[in-house]
């Protein structure tokens, strides 16, 4: 089974995340960027399905030079190759423009069975991008699996949403989306990090996938930002400690701010 | 005035609270016409609900096939309806399928697409939305520059203001659905939903961590809360452990609350587990750690045992509703 996995290179959830003051988009200089974790999870499920299946697994991830260390990390956990769309043109896309370019770019993939993808980015959390993707496919989309398993060309997933749990079934190729209940994703291995630095990275530019560069980027988005403001941090306020009256201490404070 | 389409969120004809928050919402923008999809039948048990909450029109679009399909029944719907009534917007629930609902139909009708709003204003002919990014450390305003902005608004943002509409029903047919490009529902676990307000809902969230140890330990988590009529959350290590499932948890990767109270039992207050509930109105924690990142954000702090502390808080709450 051919297998395309999209990853996005995001800031750890870990360090502070800002907003540049210009134009409002995401400074990347002020955390670290790493491999979003879910897509760590989405590639362990391609690795586990080509283990099982056969197969090759692509990479596919829109963003910056310096994504190139995310995709590495996915070749280092055991995907095959990558195709990367970096562009100077694509600073400040929103998911519409994303979606398309992901589209173009998964079309330069030949043979796909299975698109794989997280179910949501940490730093957008648009949660639209696989639904987005399916429909300028037209393929199946069996998003927000915490399970997924296979019978020949036919591809079923375990959706959880709000709603509980659904079976969803479909035929290949289709589009999945994995929650972060899918797996344990692997470490890469010091032997996958050395293979990693010779595996194919194909980087290709907006006007390598046929796109006008008008339409992607801040200057074609189909959104704006009017504004944008740091929330001041909360503080910290009463803290005492439990004497053997902490839970009637907390009732009196409800209490107090009428919550009770 | 134009017309602002709602996506109506139900289960099996019983409408989500967000259902009302957007009508609210869409009142603000134009006239609010809400679109059902569903079974034939429906759209007339939600009818009269609709009909207090100000929607003008109701709009059915009902078949059999639409509830063994995934979310393309409702891009079809509302494409169908944004063409025909060019509406000031489409607002749908920031649920996990809305969001996909929005992406898919911003794609097909060329629409800006604004997610997790937690806020939408008429301002001159835009519509502008304020949301709250990376865990609540921001504030933007943002608003759609081409098409019809599609926005999906975050479940208990919007106050909920009864009006009365005319509910006109009107229906609509949903095109052929070709079986090679739809995922298929075999099977349907619902969430049984007991007698605890939902999470995103509810106006206090009291949420258990590692701390309370074990999923049988969590009665004591459920007893508090159900003393204060609340929603039980869960961290993500909690989850992880099995001692809750999995949809109740709060944070980066799980659901954003933003109640009036959050109670933290034996949560250490990661900035992953800060991102979903910094947002509430009052925070109060109980960790034994004086150094637990918790009480840097918390209004009351207790540096104390959760077996100790939280009963001796549900008790106290239920002899002063007495
Ligand atoms: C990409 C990513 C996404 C994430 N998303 C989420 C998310 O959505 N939600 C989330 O919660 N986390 C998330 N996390 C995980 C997060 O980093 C923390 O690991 C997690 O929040 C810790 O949960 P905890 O506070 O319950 O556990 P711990 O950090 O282990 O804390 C347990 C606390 O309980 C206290 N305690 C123990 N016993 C008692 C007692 N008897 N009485 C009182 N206090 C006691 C301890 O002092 C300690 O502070 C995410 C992490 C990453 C990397
Ligand atoms: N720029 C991108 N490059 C590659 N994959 C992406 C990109 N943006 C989103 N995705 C994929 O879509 C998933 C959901 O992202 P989102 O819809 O933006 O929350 C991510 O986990 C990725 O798998």
């Amino acid at each position: 089974m051919n297998i395309v996995v999209l990853v996005k290179q995001v800031p750890d959830t870990w360090s502070e995340r800002k907003l540049t003051d210009a134009d409002h988009t995401l400074d990347r200089e002020a955390a670290d960027a790493v491999l979003d974790e879910i897509n760590e999870r989405a590639v362990e499920e391609a690795l586990r399905i080509k283990e099982a299946q056969g197969g090759e697994v692509t990479v596919v991830s829109m963003g910056p030079d310096r994504a190139t260390d995310a995709i590495r990390k996915a070749l280092s956990m055991g995907a095959d190759k990558a195709v990367h769309v970096s562009d100077e043109a694509l600073h400040g896309s929103d998911a519409v423009q994303t979606a398309r370019v992901l589209a173009k770019a998964i079309g330069t993939v030949e043979g796909y069975d299975l698109i794989l993808a997280g179910n949501e980015a940490t730093d957008g959390r648009a949660g639209a991008v696989p639904a987005m993707i399916a429909e300028l496919l037209g393929l199946p989309q069996l998003t927000q699996a915490r399970k997924v398993s296979f019978d020949g060309s036919t591809v079923t997933v375990e959706r959880e949403t709000e709603e509980g749990l659904t079976t969803v079934q479909a035929s290949l190729p289709a589009v999945v989306s994995v929650t972060e209940k899918i797996n344990e994703p692997r470490y890469p291995s010091f032997k996958g990090i050395m293979a990693a630095k010779k595996k194919p990275v194909n980087t290709v530019t907006v006007a390598d996938l046929g796109i006008d560069a008008g339409e992607v980027g801040l200057a074609g988005a189909l959104t704006t930002v009017l504004e944008a403001a740091p929330k001041p941090p909360r503080t910290a306020g009463e803290r005492v400690e439990d004497d053997g009256t902490g839970g009637t201490k907390i009732a009196e404070y409800l209490v107090g701010q009428k919550l009770i | 005035m134009s017309e602002v389409l709602v996506l109506v969120d139900h289960t099996d004809g019983e409408a989500k609270k967000v259902t009302f928050e957007l009508l609210s919402a869409a009142r603000r923008l134009g006239e609010p016409a809400a679109v059902v999809v569903g079974a034939p039948g429906t759209a007339a048990k939600l009818r009269d609900a609709l009909a207090r909450h100000g929607a003008a029109k109701v709009y059915a679009a009902e078949s059999d096939e639409a509830t063994n399909v995934l979310v393309t029944p409702k891009v079809d719907a509302l494409a169908t309806l944004a063409e025909r009534v060019s509406p000031a917007a489409v607002l749908v629930p920031s649920t996990l399928e809305g969001k996909e609902v929005a992406g898919r139909l911003a794609v097909r009708i060329g629409g800006g697409l604004l997610v997790e709003a937690v806020d939408v204003v008429a301002d001159g002919g835009d519509v502008v939305v304020t949301q709250s990014v990376f865990g609540g450390s921001y504030v933007v305003k943002a608003k759609a520059t081409k098409g019809t902005p599609v926005i999906s608004v975050r479940p208990g943002s919007i106050d909920v203001e009864p009006a009365e509409g005319a509910a006109a029903e009107e229906s609509v047919e949903l095109p052929a659905l070709d079986a090679a490009k739809h995922g298929r529902i075999t099977d349907r676990q619902p969430v049984v939903g007991g007698d605890r307000p939902e999470l995103t809902e509810a106006s206090v969230v009291v949420s258990g961590g590692r701390g309370v140890g074990s999923a049988e330990n969590f009665e004591i988590v459920e007893k508090l809360a159900d003393a204060l009529g609340a929603a039980v959350g869960a961290s993500r290590a909690a989850v992880d452990s099995g001692y809750y499932p999995h949809q109740f948890q709060v944070g980066q990767t799980g659901k954003t609350v933003s109640p009036q109270l959050y109670i933290a039992l034996g949560i250490s207050g990661a900035i992953q587990h800060r991102a979903g509930m910094q947002t509430s109105k009052t925070i109060v924690a109980v960790n034994k750690d004086p150094e637990a990142p918790i009480f840097e954000i918390a209004d009351f702090g207790v540096v104390g045992d959760l077996f100790k502390v939280a009963p001796q808080l549900t008790e106290e709450v239920t002899k002063r509703k007495g």
